[in-house]
């Protein structure tokens, strides 16, 4: 029991990194049906922006989080403007082949810069951990951090998609581009602001990674970006809940095939499950199968 | 109409003649016979991007250490080494490429690397189609040197580090004899020859002093989470871990084991060498840990201070055992050049194949049959600030 309870906490603090970087993936996806590849990018960007906040500013944790989700935001939009504006309109295999390519242009623009060799992030956090309810399970402060920041991002992407005039764009957008613009809103404007917001999200994994493994590494989105890109096909891709319950889910699989199967077999058995879910729900957990429309 | 082509096809066979001719030509040794080069050069096929960057770009600021002192001492025996040096980026791909570019586009004598057993695995073939000699400093998988199908010597292939069932042995007569161990689990890299060698010779050699392997796990290389498959480890309660993998994953591994609340010993190999492992985690969580290694840069051996100081000057930081590594194997490819008294690889190969009592700075080295220095190996651990220090020295029953 104790060490299914430690294997839930570890899932969990490995679903809440995938479940961030997922919601870059879905609102991208859902707003104009690319899969941008260079979202792992962004994550290992803002993890390498926090750690140059952190070690040549000498700040702490929270101030270097929001410095880095700035940062992301702002490169997002860049990215956006630069590589996939002009593609708006041609076709999404274009637009998907230049993702990679961003993608691969920022990894090796970051071994450049940032050399191949792994950099040791500052702790900034305590070390401490504690235990939960007498038993032999632990929670770290990290961990703990990592949970309480992912749900209050996930509260405020909520209320800023459903309460705020950007939030009901960005859906009016997502529902129908064409239609949107002719009611007077600015398509571009939405879209920048996604890409910003998506960014942000996966700075602020990046600088949490960068604390809870101590190490990070200009090719370290690949895998991270890989898993959270299923996480969100998983949940529905286009759908915010359905990329944090995908991340969430991810993660607890993978804790519990290393806990309890094999852990050679871990990646194997997630993407098993994904293929499965696929297989029974074409759309995700939370898809809706919805007719095309005509 | 016929006799048209059958003219090309003449021509077309007389042209193939003078290339292969041509070729066969260019092979030949420029000077005469007995007679010595000015230089000789010596390819570096180093990790100098990529996984194990850390490790091939220490090796490669040694050779070139090394090459100079030597240089400036009048050379190998009156010849300049001329050293012409490329990335693998870590791959075993592209070790192969640079490896085959070295011996036939730089036509070099005898090619230093790459540092990793995979890698160097990988250019095998190469040593063998283009006759010349490759060193690895550091690469410890038994098969580098010898073929495990036929149990035979490969004979262009040479290291200058001792090899992994040494290590496994090392490490598991110090948790057997030394800390009085009896259980122990091992933590493996499954993408990683090193990794699975050591694990194969832990197991033999820890069973053989009476203890007991309570499981074995596994990650792979892109990995940064562990904490899973640790609590299922801590879960079993083994004395002892034994991770024989590189710093990378081994500082992270650490950090998050001790995370989970254990305390019992933590056992590597030289791949903990390097900052990392004192970089990532706290001087509390290293008490306890212990790897074994190929030299001390605490060794009061005259050479080793020398080394120390000069590597020091140069490169600003301390060298790791890979850069002594790298260092020694200079100094063998120096020795051997002296002896051929030629550019002619295969010459150059007999004359390493015969080192004998040559003395470096992680020990005397003599190549046995099988291509394999003889040496002894230390046991390193950490002090209160966390920073390595020697243990003892191990030699193997």
């Amino acid at each position: 029991m104790d060490i299914f309870l430690q294997q839930v906490i570890n899932g969990l603090s490995l679903g809440s990194i995938y479940a961030l970087i997922a919601l870059g993936y879905t609102m991208v996806y859902g707003i104009i049906k690319l899969i941008n590849f260079a979202h792992g990018e962004i994550y290992m960007i803002g993890a390498y922006i926090g750690f140059f906040a952190i070690t040549a500013l000498g700040i702490g944790f929270f101030p270097a989080l929001i410095i880095s989700m700035v940062g992301c935001a702002i490169l997002g939009m860049v990215i956006e403007k630069i590589a996939y504006k002009p593609l708006r309109n041609s076709s999404r295999i274009a637009a998907l082949i230049t993702a990679i390519g961003v993608s691969l242009f920022l990894q090796y623009t970051g071994v450049f810069f940032f050399k191949a060799e792994p950099k040791v992030f500052p702790k900034i956090l305590s070390d401490g951990r504690m235990n939960i309810f007498g038993t032999k399970a632990y929670i770290s402060y990290q961990q703990l951090t990592i949970f309480v920041v992912t749900i209050l991002l996930m509260l405020l992407l909520q209320y800023i998609v459903h309460f705020t005039k950007t939030g009901k764009a960005m859906r009016a957008v997502a529902y129908d581009k064409d239609a949107a613009t002719l009611m007077g809103i600015n398509t571009n404007n939405t879209i920048s602001m996604t890409f910003a917001i998506g960014s942000a999200l996966a700075g602020a994994a990046g600088v949490m990674v960068g604390v809870y493994y101590s190490a990070i590494t200009p090719l370290m989105g690949v895998m991270p970006g890989l898993k959270a890109f299923v996480a969100a096909v998983l949940g529905g891709i286009g759908i915010i809940p359905g990329a944090f319950t995908g991340g969430m889910i991810l993660g607890l699989i993978e804790a519990m095939v290393s806990g309890y199967g094999n852990s050679l077999y871990r990646d194997a058995v997630a993407f098993f499950i994904l293929i499965v879910i696929l297989i029974i729900k074409p759309t995700g957990l939370f898809g809706k199968n919805e007719k095309e429309k005509v | 109409m016929k006799s048209k082509k059958i003219i090309a096809g003449l021509v077309l066979v007389l042209f193939a003649i003078t290339m292969v001719a041509g070729c066969g030509g260019d092979k030949a040794p420029a000077e005469k016979p007995g007679e010595k080069p000015a230089s000789v050069k010596v390819g570096l096929n180093a990790e100098l991007s990529g996984n194990v960057a850390q490790y091939g770009i220490a090796v490669a600021n040694a050779i070139e250490l090394a090459f100079e002192e030597i240089n400036a001492a009048g050379g190998a025996d009156g010849i300049k080494l001329e050293v012409v040096k490329y990335d693998n980026r870590s791959e075993n791909a592209e070790s192969l490429n640079i490896a085959t570019r070295l011996a036939s586009q730089d036509e070099v004598a005898v090619i230093v690397g790459p540092v990793t057993s995979s890698n160097a695995i990988a250019t095998i073939p190469v040593s063998e189609q283009f006759e010349i000699p490759v060193v690895t400093p550091t690469g410890t998988a038994l098969d580098i040197t010898v073929d495990p199908k036929t149990g035979e010597t490969r004979p262009f292939m040479f290291r200058t580090c001792f090899i992994d069932p040494f290590q496994g042995q090392v490490a598991a007569q110090y948790a057997a004899e030394n800390l009085g161990l009896k259980t122990a689990s091992v933590y493996v890299d499954n993408n990683s020859d090193y990794s699975k060698g050591l694990e194969a010779s832990f197991k033999e050699a820890f069973e053989g002093f009476g203890g007991e392997i309570v499981s074995v796990e596994g990650f792979v290389i892109e990995d940064r989470d562990f904490r899973s498959t640790l609590t299922k480890i801590i879960g079993a309660n083994p004395e002892a871990i034994f991770i024989p993998a590189y710093e990378e994953q081994v500082s992270l591994i650490i950090s998050q084991a001790r995370e989970l609340g254990y305390t019992g010993a933590l056992l590597g190999t030289d791949g903990w060498d390097g900052t990392k492992v004192s970089e990532v985690n706290t001087p509390e969580a290293l008490q306890n840990a212990f790897f074994t290694n190929h030299y001390s840069p605490e060794s009061t051996d005259p050479k080793v201070i020398d080394f120390v100081k000069n590597y020091t000057e140069k490169f600003g930081s301390t060298p790791t055992a890979l850069a002594a590594l790298g260092y020694d194997a200079a100094y063998v490819i120096a020795d051997a050049i002296a002896k051929a008294g030629s550019a002619d690889p295969v010459a150059i190969k007999d004359a390493i194949a015969a080192t004998s009592g040559l003395v470096g700075v992680t020990g005397t080295i003599t190549l046995d049959a099988q291509h394999n220095p003889i040496k002894s190996a230390v046991m390193l651990g950490y002090n209160e600030e966390g920073k390595q220090t020697y243990v003892e020295t191990i030699n193997p029953k």
